[in-house]
């Protein structure tokens, strides 16, 4: 067994988000050489040291363990009397579906275990993806495991008018029902072991490209856990970077004034230190109708990044511009965020007065640390663009960023002052699901290596 | 060929499983765990380091010098902190004393390449003396490589690595897979007896995966009220049975508690220790008040769990009252 159930779990455990290398598996080989198979708790224990590397790990490595070694029954080849002469394929088929029926009455679990097992090898059970699945797949099973035979009888003693042949078919139904059941019950814990996680995270990747303005009240939930993952692999990754750039050289000015009591020899070395850069965002986000939903992700994505951003102030506007920051740190995400669309976002957008505004009274909030994330269309009711503004913002910011909702072909169109903003921006992307908006802030940040 | 530790090559007796290791270590004052045990007996079969993390105050750190006095071994700790690099952690030259030196013997420096009649003989001259000042004479060996340098082998613990660096990290990767380090100057130096290798993390950042994959991940989490006795009955000799489990049962309430920073084990041993030296008989609402700050480290907490002492220690004993 050994090898191939140990494979077939580590299987299971990828399935779950467990990341377990080839090394990994081949520790794990090792570990079961050394401790055997005897014991079930030992083994969980050696599993768990040598597969599951964090406290989430270990928990799925424990529910699944128990989960995994229940639905694999103890295999019993050499035991069981209906193996025992394999050779005559034919007859067996012949056999099924008589059998099917004595197997279900004779109410021999572990006979029907190994039965159902037998003929899941050839269906796979461990592609299925999605509970709408499980009922073609348990056809497959009841199939291979010779059901068509057992289904022509049963037409036949319901089409029969003889009452001996109608208690035949109740029978024969009960059978049905019974093996179905067994199968259904099989399958249900294979999907859990095998296909549950990998569907809730294929629903993960299609919702991380599925356009903002089409996420649903329903898909909240899901998208706000999608968030926090990319926020914890964006915090991760850019905190590594910030650590690399800490080596120092030696500081040869230093040293010298430091050594100058002896005679100028060396003795004490003195290094250079970089001196690093702390992320500072300013959000300036555009809370009109059409947007409101892009800023809605844009600041989740950004508040669920808190700790790596040191310094983040949001701003809305769609007529006047006013800070929000304080909003969000008095209450809830999305109360704040009602309450932001609800007092803000009712004016018609004007650019050029919420620019004006950034300038009069919030100036000083801006300096060459920061980097302005613009989130809006650029539509601006045919009001002034105040570009003189923009230019001066980007001279005095570290980056200007635009992010913009519309597709390409639109900018410029109608009132769209986009084309006019865009040579005063370090950089202007669309933005239309999340992983647009992940895109750009992970360069933001990139930009404070 | 993985079992086959030969006592000649270790130098400690070779851990036949993982219960005689929980015996081993009880002998030593450590109380184990099943999966504990297990981790120490892999660590020494599969020649693999092992991960620890957990809360503050499990008894992490101490598993490692447990196991050192279980077997005997030198430990020798490498703590980290920010900014940690290779010159602290495995090895730095002896940089006052390679600059004494050539102070020393600059004045002769003249005569010696005064003797040589050609500029060649003058330049080997000079380069033979480059190799002595760089040599094992002149090394000071830090925690990594004297752990390598270890003649029956060693117990390294490399604490709080969460604390170093990244690069730091993928330094520590070449060590620990190999048990070998290279020294430019001199040449590779592998460790006579491979080292049983603990590392501990407070989780203060997430660790990198290569690292990870490979260790041996063990994660000790607060103690079940059994063990936690069994531990306090350890640690703290001479203590009454029925105290004892007072404390425990109180100390396990406290943990299913709403605060900032949980007892840790080795807070229940200060505070166990702190009522035998006053002389306690039993737990009452008073005394407890009067010592929660030994257990518990934040105001807020100590506010927060004050009205409701009474309570908790009521609760448990309901709890030891109520038939089954």
């Amino acid at each position: 067994m050994r090898l191939e159930t140990l494979s077939a779990y580590i299987r299971a455990l990828r399935a779950h988000e467990v990341r377990v290398s080839t090394s990994e598996a081949i520790d794990a080989a090792q570990a079961i050489n050394l401790i055997g198979f005897k014991d079930k708790d030992i083994l969980r224990d050696t599993l768990g040291l040598v597969l599951a590397k964090s406290p989430d790990e270990k928990d799925i490595h424990d529910q699944l363990f128990d989960l995994f070694f229940k639905a694999t029954p103890v295999r019993r080849e050499e035991t069981s009397p209906r193996n025992e002469a394999p050779t005559d394929l034919a007859s067996e088929d012949q056999m099924a579906d008589t059998d099917l029926q004595t197997l279900s009455e004779s109410g021999d679990e572990a006979a029907m275990a190994l039965a159902i097992e037998q003929a899941a090898r050839q269906v796979k059970p461990e592609d299925i993806r999605f509970s709408t699945q499980l009922s073609v797949y348990t056809q497959k099973i009841y199939r291979e495991m010779g059901g068509e035979g057992l289904q022509k009888r049963l037409i036949s003693a319901l089409q029969d008018t003889n009452p001996q042949s109608a208690g035949e078919a109740a029978a024969l139904m009960r059978a049905r029902a019974d093996i179905m059941g067994r199968i259904r019950g099989f399958l249900d814990q294979k999907y859990e072991i095998f296909g549950k996680a990998a569907s809730e995270q294929f629903r993960q990747d299609y919702l991380a490209e599925k356009a903002l303005t089409e996420v649903t009240r329903q898909d909240m939930a899901r998208m706000k856990v999608l968030i926090d993952k990319l926020a914890k692999k964006l915090a991760a990754k850019h905190a590594r970077r910030k650590r690399q750039r800490k080596t120092g050289q030696l500081d040869i000015r230093k040293t010298l004034r430091q050594n100058a009591g002896y005679e100028g020899l060396p003795f004490n070395l003195a290094w250079k230190q970089t001196r690093r850069e702390r992320p500072s965002i300013v959000a300036i986000c555009d809370v009109s109708g059409s947007v409101a939903q892009y800023v809605r992700f844009l600041l989740l994505l950004l508040y669920a990044l808190h700790e790596s951003i040191p310094k983040l102030s949001a701003f809305a506007f769609s007529g006047r511009l006013q800070e929000v920051s304080d909003i969000f740190k008095e209450m809830d995400f999305d109360l704040a965020m009602d309450r932001i669309l609800k007092t803000i976002g009712m004016s018609s957008t004007d650019y050029g007065a919420a620019l004006m505004d950034l300038k009069t009274l919030y100036w000083s909030k801006i300096d060459r640390h920061s980097s302005v994330i613009i989130l809006g269309d650029g539509r601006s009711n045919y009001g002034p663009a105040q570009l003189d503004i923009l230019r001066e913002l980007q001279a005095r910011a570290k980056r200007v960023i635009w992010l913009c909702p519309e597709p390409e072909a639109l900018w410029g169109t109608g009132d769209s002052l986009i084309k006019r903003y865009q040579p005063y921006c370090s950089q202007l992307a669309q933005v239309s699901n999340l992983k647009d908006l992940e895109r750009a802030i992970d360069e933001t940040l990139g930009a404070y290596a | 060929m993985l079992d086959q530790t030969d006592p000649t090559t270790t130098g400690y007796a070779p851990l036949t499983s993982a219960a005689a290791v929980t015996s081993g270590l009880s002998s030593v004052g450590y109380i184990s765990t099943a999966q504990i045990s297990m981790a120490v007996y892999l660590a020494h079969h599969l020649r693999k380091p092992v991960l620890i993390e957990g809360p503050a105050g499990v008894g992490k750190t101490d598993l490692a010098l447990s196991v050192a006095r279980y077997l005997t071994l030198p430990a020798i700790r490498l703590q980290c902190y920010e900014g940690l690099d290779e010159g602290k952690a495995l090895y730095e030259w002896k940089y006052g004393k390679q600059l004494l030196y050539t102070q020393l013997l600059k004045d002769r420096l003249g005569d010696m390449i005064g003797e040589a009649n050609t500029l060649e003989t003058g330049f080997e001259r000079l380069n033979a003396f480059q190799d002595v000042f760089f040599s094992e004479n002149f090394i000071e060996p830090r925690p990594l490589l004297k752990a390598l340098q270890q003649d029956r082998g060693s117990v390294l613990l490399i604490d709080e690595i969460d604390k170093a660096d990244e690069a730091f990290e993928a330094f520590l990767l070449e060590v620990l897979s190999d048990y070998q380090v290279t020294i430019p100057e001199i040449g590779t130096i592998s460790a006579r007896v491979p080292p049983i290798v603990f590392l501990t993390s407070n989780n203060v950042r997430d660790l990198g995966d290569a690292l990870k994959r490979r260790c041996l991940h063990l994660y000790i989490d607060f103690p079940e009220a059994a063990r936690e006795q069994a531990i306090l009955a350890a640690r703290v000799p001479g203590i009454e049975a029925h105290l004892l489990s007072q404390i425990v049962q109180f100390v396990q309430a406290l943990r299913q508690e709403d605060i900032r920073k949980s007892p840790s084990i080795s807070e229940t041993v200060d505070w166990a220790r702190a009522l035998l030296l006053m002389n306690a008989q039993a737990l009452a609402p008073d005394l407890v008040r009067e010592t929660l700050n030994v257990l518990l480290k934040y105001e807020s907490d100590i506010q927060s769990v004050e009205g409701r002492i009474s309570k908790l220690l009521r609760g448990r004993d309901q709890a030891l009252n109520s038939p089954r």
